[in-house]
Protein backbone atom coordinates (compact mmCIF):
# COMPACT_ATOMS: atom_id res chain seq x y z
CA UNK A 1 0.00 0.00 0.00
CA UNK A 2 2.63 2.68 0.87
CA UNK A 3 5.15 1.68 -2.20
CA UNK A 4 2.40 0.84 -4.77
CA UNK A 5 -0.06 3.74 -3.88
CA UNK A 6 0.22 6.53 -1.12
CA UNK A 7 4.28 7.27 -1.84
CA UNK A 8 3.63 7.65 -5.79
CA UNK A 9 0.38 9.44 -5.29
CA UNK A 10 2.13 12.12 -2.20
CA UNK A 11 5.08 12.07 -5.17
CA UNK A 12 2.76 13.28 -7.74
CA UNK A 13 1.46 15.67 -5.62
CA UNK A 14 4.55 17.23 -4.76
CA UNK A 15 5.33 17.77 -8.26
CA UNK A 16 2.02 19.22 -9.06
CA UNK A 17 2.29 21.39 -6.75
CA UNK A 18 5.91 22.32 -7.65
CA UNK A 19 5.15 22.77 -11.36
CA UNK A 20 1.85 24.74 -9.82
CA UNK A 21 4.47 27.46 -8.31
CA UNK A 22 6.67 27.66 -11.52
CA UNK A 23 2.78 28.83 -13.48
CA UNK A 24 1.83 30.96 -10.24
CA UNK A 25 4.20 32.50 -9.38
CA UNK A 26 6.63 32.91 -12.27
CA UNK A 27 4.30 32.02 -15.33
CA UNK A 28 6.33 29.19 -16.93
CA UNK A 29 5.66 25.95 -17.74
CA UNK A 30 7.68 23.28 -15.61
CA UNK A 31 9.01 21.25 -18.37
CA UNK A 32 12.17 19.36 -17.36
CA UNK A 33 13.56 19.10 -20.73
CA UNK A 34 13.02 22.49 -22.16
CA UNK A 35 14.45 23.44 -18.97
CA UNK A 36 17.41 21.27 -19.64
CA UNK A 37 17.69 22.94 -23.36
CA UNK A 38 17.23 26.37 -21.74
CA UNK A 39 20.27 25.46 -19.90
CA UNK A 40 22.77 24.15 -22.00
CA UNK A 41 21.78 25.50 -24.84
CA UNK A 42 20.13 28.58 -24.68
CA UNK A 43 18.51 30.61 -27.05
CA UNK A 44 18.95 34.12 -25.98
CA UNK A 45 15.86 35.48 -28.05
CA UNK A 46 13.37 37.04 -25.63
CA UNK A 47 13.96 37.82 -22.00
CA UNK A 48 17.46 36.60 -21.91
CA UNK A 49 18.99 36.39 -18.98
CA UNK A 50 15.90 35.50 -16.91
CA UNK A 51 14.96 32.75 -18.62
CA UNK A 52 18.25 30.84 -18.40
CA UNK A 53 18.68 31.72 -14.76
CA UNK A 54 15.43 30.43 -13.75
CA UNK A 55 15.88 27.09 -15.13
CA UNK A 56 19.39 27.49 -13.80
CA UNK A 57 17.67 27.48 -10.32
CA UNK A 58 15.58 24.93 -11.06
CA UNK A 59 18.05 22.31 -12.09
CA UNK A 60 20.01 23.88 -9.17
CA UNK A 61 16.87 22.59 -6.69
CA UNK A 62 15.78 19.38 -8.42
CA UNK A 63 19.81 18.02 -8.47
CA UNK A 64 20.81 19.17 -4.58
CA UNK A 65 17.46 17.13 -3.30
CA UNK A 66 19.11 14.38 -5.44
CA UNK A 67 22.19 14.61 -3.33
CA UNK A 68 19.84 15.06 0.09
CA UNK A 69 17.90 12.18 -1.04
CA UNK A 70 20.94 9.62 -1.81
CA UNK A 71 22.05 10.96 1.95
CA UNK A 72 18.56 10.09 3.78
CA UNK A 73 16.90 7.76 1.63
CA UNK A 74 19.21 5.79 -0.49
CA UNK A 75 16.39 3.34 -1.51
CA UNK A 76 15.15 6.07 -3.83
CA UNK A 77 17.70 5.23 -6.52
CA UNK A 78 18.81 2.25 -8.24
CA UNK A 79 22.58 0.48 -7.56
CA UNK A 80 22.76 -1.12 -11.30
CA UNK A 81 20.82 -0.07 -14.42
CA UNK A 82 18.97 -3.15 -15.79
CA UNK A 83 20.03 -2.24 -19.23
CA UNK A 84 23.72 -2.50 -20.55
CA UNK A 85 25.97 0.64 -21.31
CA UNK A 86 25.57 0.97 -24.56
CA UNK A 87 21.70 0.63 -24.22
CA UNK A 88 21.28 3.41 -21.94
CA UNK A 89 23.73 5.61 -23.85
CA UNK A 90 21.41 5.03 -26.98
CA UNK A 91 18.14 5.54 -24.90
CA UNK A 92 20.07 8.92 -23.64
CA UNK A 93 19.97 9.98 -27.11
CA UNK A 94 16.95 9.27 -27.92
CA UNK A 95 15.31 10.93 -24.74
CA UNK A 96 17.30 13.82 -25.34
CA UNK A 97 16.62 14.21 -29.09
CA UNK A 98 12.93 13.34 -28.69
CA UNK A 99 12.25 15.32 -26.27
CA UNK A 100 13.35 18.86 -27.84
CA UNK A 101 11.75 17.82 -31.28
CA UNK A 102 8.66 16.68 -29.96
CA UNK A 103 8.80 20.25 -27.63
CA UNK A 104 8.33 18.43 -23.88
CA UNK A 105 8.51 14.97 -21.99
CA UNK A 106 6.81 13.90 -19.14
CA UNK A 107 6.72 17.18 -16.89
CA UNK A 108 6.05 19.17 -19.53
CA UNK A 109 3.59 17.12 -22.15
CA UNK A 110 2.12 14.71 -19.75
CA UNK A 111 1.96 16.61 -16.50
CA UNK A 112 1.49 20.41 -17.26
CA UNK A 113 -0.20 19.98 -20.35
CA UNK A 114 -2.66 17.10 -19.49
CA UNK A 115 -4.35 19.22 -16.88
CA UNK A 116 -4.60 21.95 -19.48
CA UNK A 117 -6.58 19.43 -21.90
CA UNK A 118 -4.01 20.72 -24.46
CA UNK A 119 -4.28 18.76 -27.31
CA UNK A 120 -0.62 18.41 -28.68
CA UNK A 121 0.56 17.34 -24.67
CA UNK A 122 -2.86 15.06 -24.87
CA UNK A 123 -1.37 13.44 -28.18
CA UNK A 124 2.29 13.38 -27.49
CA UNK A 125 1.39 11.58 -24.05
CA UNK A 126 -0.25 8.80 -25.43
CA UNK A 127 2.56 8.51 -27.82
CA UNK A 128 5.45 8.14 -26.33
CA UNK A 129 3.12 6.37 -23.72
CA UNK A 130 2.52 3.94 -26.75
CA UNK A 131 6.04 3.66 -27.59
CA UNK A 132 7.28 3.21 -24.48
CA UNK A 133 5.16 0.26 -24.17
CA UNK A 134 5.88 -1.32 -27.14
CA UNK A 135 9.62 -0.86 -26.51
CA UNK A 136 9.51 -2.71 -23.27
CA UNK A 137 6.81 -5.34 -24.91
CA UNK A 138 9.62 -5.99 -27.82
CA UNK A 139 12.67 -5.81 -25.41
CA UNK A 140 10.71 -8.56 -23.51
CA UNK A 141 9.18 -10.62 -26.20
CA UNK A 142 11.62 -10.49 -28.86
CA UNK A 143 15.30 -10.05 -27.15
CA UNK A 144 14.49 -11.90 -24.34
CA UNK A 145 14.34 -9.23 -21.63
CA UNK A 146 17.87 -7.80 -21.55
CA UNK A 147 19.46 -5.18 -23.87
CA UNK B 1 -2.60 52.42 -5.91
CA UNK B 2 -2.03 52.62 -9.43
CA UNK B 3 -4.10 50.21 -11.76
CA UNK B 4 -0.92 50.96 -14.51
CA UNK B 5 1.54 48.59 -13.43
CA UNK B 6 5.25 49.18 -14.56
CA UNK B 7 6.23 46.34 -16.68
CA UNK B 8 9.99 46.21 -15.28
CA UNK B 9 9.15 47.12 -12.08
CA UNK B 10 6.34 44.05 -11.54
CA UNK B 11 9.32 42.05 -12.32
CA UNK B 12 10.62 40.52 -9.58
CA UNK B 13 13.89 38.74 -10.70
CA UNK B 14 15.12 37.60 -7.35
CA UNK B 15 11.74 36.34 -6.53
CA UNK B 16 11.23 34.16 -9.45
CA UNK B 17 14.77 32.88 -9.10
CA UNK B 18 14.10 31.95 -5.33
CA UNK B 19 10.59 30.43 -6.92
CA UNK B 20 12.65 27.93 -9.46
CA UNK B 21 14.80 26.78 -6.97
CA UNK B 22 12.21 25.89 -3.76
CA UNK B 23 10.22 24.11 -6.48
CA UNK B 24 13.15 22.19 -8.12
CA UNK B 25 13.70 21.31 -4.91
CA UNK B 26 10.19 19.90 -4.31
CA UNK B 27 9.86 18.55 -7.69
CA UNK B 28 12.88 16.59 -6.66
CA UNK B 29 11.42 15.24 -3.76
CA UNK B 30 8.00 14.06 -5.42
CA UNK B 31 10.08 12.26 -7.60
CA UNK B 32 12.64 10.57 -5.46
CA UNK B 33 9.78 9.21 -3.02
CA UNK B 34 7.28 8.12 -5.93
CA UNK B 35 9.27 5.67 -7.68
CA UNK B 36 10.37 7.14 -11.10
CA UNK B 37 13.78 7.28 -10.26
CA UNK B 38 14.16 3.46 -10.46
CA UNK B 39 14.28 2.74 -13.72
CA UNK B 40 13.41 -1.38 -13.31
CA UNK B 41 9.67 0.18 -11.97
CA UNK B 42 8.80 2.52 -14.54
CA UNK B 43 10.07 -0.39 -16.74
CA UNK B 44 7.34 -2.25 -15.08
CA UNK B 45 4.78 0.37 -15.60
CA UNK B 46 5.37 0.28 -19.22
CA UNK B 47 5.44 -3.47 -19.61
CA UNK B 48 1.71 -3.85 -20.21
CA UNK B 49 2.21 -7.07 -21.73
CA UNK B 50 4.48 -8.67 -19.00
CA UNK B 51 4.29 -8.19 -14.92
CA UNK B 52 2.76 -4.92 -15.16
CA UNK B 53 3.61 -2.67 -12.42
CA UNK B 54 0.59 -0.04 -12.31
CA UNK B 55 1.52 2.00 -8.98
CA UNK B 56 3.17 4.57 -11.47
CA UNK B 57 -0.10 5.77 -12.80
CA UNK B 58 -0.77 7.73 -9.06
CA UNK B 59 2.19 9.88 -9.54
CA UNK B 60 0.92 11.52 -12.77
CA UNK B 61 -2.56 11.13 -11.38
CA UNK B 62 -1.83 12.99 -8.24
CA UNK B 63 -0.03 15.92 -10.32
CA UNK B 64 -2.09 15.95 -12.73
CA UNK B 65 -5.04 16.63 -10.21
CA UNK B 66 -3.08 18.94 -8.51
CA UNK B 67 -2.35 21.22 -11.90
CA UNK B 68 -5.45 21.11 -13.09
CA UNK B 69 -6.71 22.62 -9.89
CA UNK B 70 -3.78 25.31 -10.06
CA UNK B 71 -4.55 26.06 -13.29
CA UNK B 72 -7.91 26.80 -12.86
CA UNK B 73 -6.73 29.81 -10.55
CA UNK B 74 -4.43 30.63 -13.45
CA UNK B 75 -6.52 31.32 -16.24
CA UNK B 76 -8.19 34.01 -13.27
CA UNK B 77 -5.16 36.07 -12.96
CA UNK B 78 -4.46 39.09 -14.62
CA UNK B 79 -0.32 38.08 -14.53
CA UNK B 80 1.55 36.39 -12.39
CA UNK B 81 2.99 37.03 -9.13
CA UNK B 82 6.79 37.94 -10.18
CA UNK B 83 6.57 37.81 -13.55
CA UNK B 84 4.93 40.00 -16.38
CA UNK B 85 2.97 37.75 -18.42
CA UNK B 86 1.64 34.02 -18.38
CA UNK B 87 3.76 31.97 -21.33
CA UNK B 88 1.77 29.11 -21.92
CA UNK B 89 1.71 27.30 -25.79
CA UNK B 90 -0.80 28.08 -27.41
CA UNK B 91 -0.90 25.83 -30.92
CA UNK B 92 -3.07 23.69 -31.52
CA UNK B 93 -1.75 21.60 -34.46
CA UNK B 94 -0.52 18.45 -34.89
CA UNK B 95 2.81 17.98 -36.66
CA UNK B 96 5.06 15.47 -37.82
CA UNK B 97 7.50 16.74 -35.13
CA UNK B 98 5.61 16.29 -32.22
CA UNK B 99 4.29 12.84 -33.18
CA UNK B 100 7.93 11.62 -34.18
CA UNK B 101 9.77 13.59 -31.05
CA UNK B 102 7.55 11.41 -28.92
CA UNK B 103 7.93 8.47 -30.37
CA UNK B 104 11.40 8.68 -30.11
CA UNK B 105 11.24 9.70 -26.31
CA UNK B 106 8.66 6.85 -25.53
CA UNK B 107 11.32 4.03 -27.27
CA UNK B 108 13.93 5.74 -25.13
CA UNK B 109 12.15 5.63 -22.04
CA UNK B 110 11.81 2.36 -22.21
CA UNK B 111 14.91 1.03 -23.43
CA UNK B 112 16.52 3.10 -20.46
CA UNK B 113 14.02 3.43 -17.49
CA UNK B 114 14.66 7.37 -17.21
CA UNK B 115 12.73 10.51 -18.36
CA UNK B 116 14.45 13.83 -17.86
CA UNK B 117 13.93 15.02 -14.79
CA UNK B 118 14.28 11.22 -12.75
CA UNK B 119 17.85 10.97 -14.88
CA UNK B 120 18.38 14.50 -13.11
CA UNK B 121 17.28 13.62 -9.53
CA UNK B 122 19.46 10.74 -9.76
CA UNK B 123 22.85 12.01 -10.76
CA UNK B 124 23.80 12.42 -7.07
CA UNK B 125 23.75 8.28 -7.25
CA UNK B 126 25.22 8.05 -10.59
CA UNK B 127 28.57 10.38 -9.09
CA UNK B 128 28.47 8.18 -6.07
CA UNK B 129 29.53 5.16 -8.47
CA UNK B 130 25.87 3.71 -10.69
CA UNK B 131 28.08 5.60 -13.33
CA UNK B 132 25.22 4.29 -16.39
CA UNK B 133 22.92 7.29 -14.72
CA UNK B 134 25.98 9.94 -15.94
CA UNK B 135 25.97 8.38 -19.06
CA UNK B 136 22.61 8.64 -19.74
CA UNK B 137 22.47 11.99 -18.74
CA UNK B 138 25.25 12.75 -20.77
CA UNK B 139 23.89 11.43 -23.78
CA UNK B 140 20.38 12.76 -23.26
CA UNK B 141 22.69 15.93 -23.30
CA UNK B 142 24.26 15.18 -26.72
CA UNK B 143 20.95 14.10 -28.04
CA UNK B 144 19.86 18.06 -27.19
CA UNK B 145 22.61 19.67 -28.99
CA UNK B 146 21.57 17.23 -32.03
CA UNK B 147 18.26 18.40 -31.93
CA UNK B 148 20.03 21.77 -32.25
CA UNK B 149 21.88 21.09 -35.65
CA UNK B 150 19.59 19.36 -36.85
CA UNK B 151 17.00 21.61 -36.64
CA UNK B 152 19.09 24.75 -37.72
CA UNK B 153 19.31 22.83 -40.88
CA UNK B 154 15.72 22.17 -41.01
CA UNK B 155 14.88 25.57 -40.74
CA UNK B 156 17.69 26.83 -43.27
CA UNK B 157 15.86 24.19 -45.99
CA UNK B 158 12.64 26.02 -47.76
Amino acid sequence: MMDTVILPLTGGVLIGLASAMVMIWNGRIAGISGIVEGVISPRFADDKPVDFMWKTWFLVGLIVMGGILLIVRPESFPTTMPRSTVAIAIAGLLVGFGTRLGSGCTSGHGVCGMSRFSTRSIVATLTFMATGGITVAMIRHLLGGSV
Amino acid sequence: MSTRINNKESTNKQAQYAVSFVAGLIFSLGLGISGMTLPEKVIGFLDVTGDWDGSLAFVMGGAVVVYAIAYRMVIKMERPRYAVKFHIPRRKDIDARLLVGAGLFGVGWGLGGFCPGPALVSLSAGFAGVWDIVIFVAFMMIGMWLFRIVDGILSKTP
